[in-house]
């Protein structure tokens, strides 16, 4: 079982990356940028068939450890 | 007074906190991040510095050594906890402290003097300055954007758990409030951004942060029934 884990910012916080790289891409012309946010991206392998399981081993290390919840969300998702 | 400095893989500021203890003339020992007993210090000091390379995230590695269980214990039984820029946010990753730090608002890494309001002398690590003084302390940090929710800031003023501000719009990071260095509801558990191990002799800038030291150590020895000097 594989897991992917994205991290990124709370919608009500700061993100000082994004906001230098949406400027950064209005200067190379893509005015149609609105908002950019950074995040961050994790590949987890899994020795368990059992998806609940996974699922639940996941999300209890995106609590203690991945992500901070005071300031960031996260999403997992499992693949076979 | 027996004060504890601990040390991770990365930090770089260790050296400077026991020489700041030092200099005022107290006991003070280096203690590796696996130590599982802490039962012997009575202050411990958490220092700046790069924990883990600040992988995922600064102080979220750090925060699972085994040494912090012993610091959670000592936190609980009232001991003084003080974590200095790597070592507050090391104690916001591990709950002692709330909120978190952040990108500095401006991306750059700020390194300078900085400006700082006392905000709360009625504690064990400022007791020596007056309220509302500044004073002078060097910041060095990428990442000491202080955030918390609303509720958080709410009760951080409402507790006088705000001990420093950067004083007079000198806001370097975009922190809450301006906020510098907060508190536990407690009061034995200090984080702060700005670096007053590096603020000891005139010849370095300021020596504006040996009163912090000589504040924990004599707030010990007047719990403690002993001498203080002056």
């Amino acid at each position: 079982m594989k897991a992917k884990v994205y991290v990124t910012i709370k919608e009500n916080v700061l993100d000082p990356q994004g906001v230098a790289v949406q400027g950064a891409l209005h200067t190379l012309g893509f005015a149609e940028v609105e908002k950019v946010r950074i995040g961050k991206y994790l590949e987890i392998d899994l020795n368990t068939a059992s998806r609940a399981e996974a699922e639940a081993q996941v999300k209890e290390m995106s609590e203690k450890l991945l992500a901070n919840t005071v300031v960031e969300d996260y999403r997992i998702e499992l693949e076979d | 007074m027996k004060f504890a400095v601990l040390v991770f893989p990365g930090s770089n500021c260790d050296i400077d906190c026991y020489k700041a203890v030092k200099e005022i003339g107290a006991d003070v020992e280096y203690v590796w991040h696996t130590a599982t007993d802490l039962s012997s210090f009575d202050a411990i000091l958490v220092p700046g510095g790069f924990s883990y390379g600040d992988y995922l995230r600064c102080g979220a590695v750090a925060r699972f050594a085994n040494v912090m269980n012993e610091v959670v214990k000592a936190a609980e039984q009232g001991k003084y906890v003080l974590g200095i820029c790597n070592g507050f946010q090391i104690l916001t990753e591990a709950n002692l402290l709330p909120g978190a730090l952040i990108r500095n608002n401006g991306l750059k890494f700020r390194c300078h003097q900085a400006p700082l309001e006392v905000v709360n002398n009625e504690n064990p690590f400022t007791r020596e300055y007056a309220k509302g003084e500044v004073i002078n302390i060097p910041i060095a940090h990428g990442e000491g954007n202080y955030y918390c929710d609303e509720a958080t800031l709410t009760e951080l003023q409402a507790n006088n758990q705000i001990i420093f501000r950067y004083a007079a719009d000198s806001n370097p990071n975009g922190s809450i409030d301006n906020i510098a260095g907060i508190s536990n509801k407690a009061g034995n558990v200090v984080g702060m951004m700005p670096h007053p191990e590096r603020a000891m002799s005139e010849i370095l800038g300021s020596a504006d942060g040996k009163r912090m030291f000589t504040s924990i150590l004599n707030a010990w020895r007047e719990q403690h029934g002993t001498t203080i000097n002056g």
